[in-house]
């Protein structure tokens, strides 16, 4: 199997990134814990010019400590935060015929990749979406929108159900889930201290650096100073830097697990029809939240920016253009046909 | 010095050795894994069957023909232990039959209608599925089972794992189903 090298490749590199997010984020977490200390420290210094007793730096070991946490938490229960904040319910018995094939659907996908059957979800949307959760394997989750039920048939379903078993495969589920409670976390923090130095703590920063009481001495302030304005920039900048690597992650995999889900399938086409679908409903999932926009087959926020190509497009969008995936697709049953029609009858 | 050298060789060689040792083992026990999916799937159709045959059955009295060819197609592929030709062509013929039930079921709108029959019709269409993915990826497992013990190196140390030719699930066709199979042999893969 040639696509058996692959397949290691890209849970390697999964597994690398990871861990690279992990690190990231509590470097991120340190760097606003220590660096505030170190702004304190300067500026206390700078006030008393040079006397100042040693500190101990609370913010920091505080901060990373916080981060630590968060990052085991979202580690453990990232999947089912995601499942609980789109309001998704688990299908444990399936009542109608339309459920039923959804639960069987799921595991003859399972069945084809050679995986555990994943738990299945259904979130109440009328628009088609569909998203994968799960640390793993044997913890991974499944979900569709009623929309999608309604408007695919036995055939795109399996196609949209197997490049999520993709995403399973590849373990991009573990990165992409991780990622989206790391996201938020850090847009919650920098967004609250935004507002807390906008309100009484510029009041006291302002003190703190202007120096009251004895003159403040020139290059201590200045280090401080320099601190501080590195400090607010990285506070400004990670929402928006985490997003743009969140969706750098993304865009990728989906031609990846497109491709997963033809090998699986060996029905490109459906898939194909499939998307065409799903893109043809421009309305937005209201019940995904942009939070975790980079985990859906399409994109739930239904932007623009994912229909463009170019630089800005690459930077902004979660998802590559669906024009450019079905296009692919069906390239691939054109393969197919051609393939099946040269060869002699066996 | 050149003791040092041969030493380090033949470590290398012991660790070449033992790696490919575990990757063939690995090979061979998913393929009588995946053997195994496939195994469950075709109890579950086997078991399936009767419940749709006695549900169509007073509905469908004008086709006693094709409901009893999908009885015997049932019991033969039951009795049919023995190595994958065999079951594979058991089983095809109870894929062949059971394709011609459903497309006569079609032309009975009331057995259409009826919830009962519909839930059947898609449980089978799914076990149908189940066996026909199970198949794949059994193939795919067995081919590179067969690939890596035929690949040099890998092939020096194919005895000493006891690897076997696995024999892979061909895909039957309607016109090859009436010749007579050609048995050679081959057995599936032992747990």
């Amino acid at each position: 199997m040639t696509a058996g090298t692959n397949l290691f490749e890209q849970q390697a590199r999964n597994r690398r990134l990871t861990v690279a997010w992990l690190v990231l984020f509590i470097l991120f977490f340190g760097w606003l814990g220590f660096g505030g200390d170190l702004a304190l420290y300067l500026a206390a210094a700078a006030r008393t010019e040079g006397q100042v007793a040693y500190r101990f730096p609370w913010i920091g070991v505080v901060l990373t400590t916080i981060a630590a946490i968060v990052a085991w938490v979202s580690w453990r229960r990232g999947p089912q935060q995601v499942l609980w904040s789109t309001g998704a319910r688990q299908l444990t018995a399936p009542q109608t015929l339309e459920e039923k094939q959804l639960d069987n659907v799921v595991e003859e996908m399972a069945i084809a990749a050679g995986l555990p059957k994943p738990k299945v979800y259904v979130i109440d949307d009328p628009d088609p979406n569909a998203f994968a959760t799960g640390r793993d394997a044997s913890t991974a989750c499944i979900a569709v929108t009623t929309g999608l039920l309604a408007c695919v048939n036995r055939e795109e379903l399996q196609g949209v159900i197997a490049h999520e078993m993709g995403h399973v495969r590849n373990l991009d589920v573990r990165l992409m889930t991780l990622i989206a409670s790391l996201v938020g976390v850090i847009v919650v923090l920098s967004n609250g201290m935004g507002r807390m130095l906008r309100g009484g703590g510029g009041r006291g920063l302002g003190g703190l650096l202007g120096g009251r009481g004895r003159k403040a001495s020139g290059p201590l302030l200045a280090a401080a100073l320099i601190v501080f304005v590195l400090w607010v920039i990285t506070l400004i900048l990670a929402p928006m830097i985490s997003r743009i690597m969140a969706m750098a992650v993304s865009r990728d995999r989906e031609y990846l697990a497109d491709a997963t889900s033809a090998e699986l399938t060996r029905n490109p086409g459906a898939l194909a029809s499939a998307l065409e679908k799903i893109e043809t409903h421009e309305a937005p999932t209201t019940a995904i939240k942009a939070g975790a926009a980079h985990l859906c087959i399409a994109d739930p926020l239904g932007k623009d920016v994912n229909l463009k190509e170019g630089r800005l497009a690459d930077l902004m969008a979660t998802h590559p253009p669906m024009a450019k995936r079905i296009v692919r697709l069906k390239g691939m049953a054109f393969q197919q046909l051609k393939a099946a029609g040269q060869l002699p009858t066996a | 010095m050149g003791s040092i050298l041969l030493l380090v060789v033949l470590a290398i060689i012991v660790l070449w050795v033992v790696g490919a040792y575990n990757a063939l083992i690995g090979l061979k026990n998913q393929t009588v894994n995946a053997w195994k999916q496939i195994d469950v799937q075709l109890k579950r159709r086997h078991d399936l069957i009767p419940n749709l045959v006695g549900t169509v059955k007073g509905s469908m009295e004008f086709e006693k023909d094709t409901l009893q060819a999908v009885v015997d197609a049932r019991s033969k592929a039951m009795a049919s232990g023995g190595d994958v030709k065999e079951t594979a062509a058991a089983e095809g013929a109870l894929t062949g039959a059971l394709g011609k039930l459903f497309v006569v079921m079609e032309r009975y709108p009331d057995l259409k209608s009826s919830q009962n029959v519909r839930d059947l019709q898609e449980e089978l269409a799914s076990t149908e599925n189940k066996i026909a993915f199970a198949r794949q990826l059994y193939n795919d497992v067995a081919t590179s089972y067969n690939t890596k013990q035929q690949q040099f190196p890998t092939n020096l140390v194919a005895g000493l794992a006891k690897a076997e030719h696995a024999e892979l699930w061909e895909i039957e066709d309607k016109a090859e189903r009436d010749v007579p199979q050609v048995d050679l042999s081959l057995k599936k893969p032992q747990g």
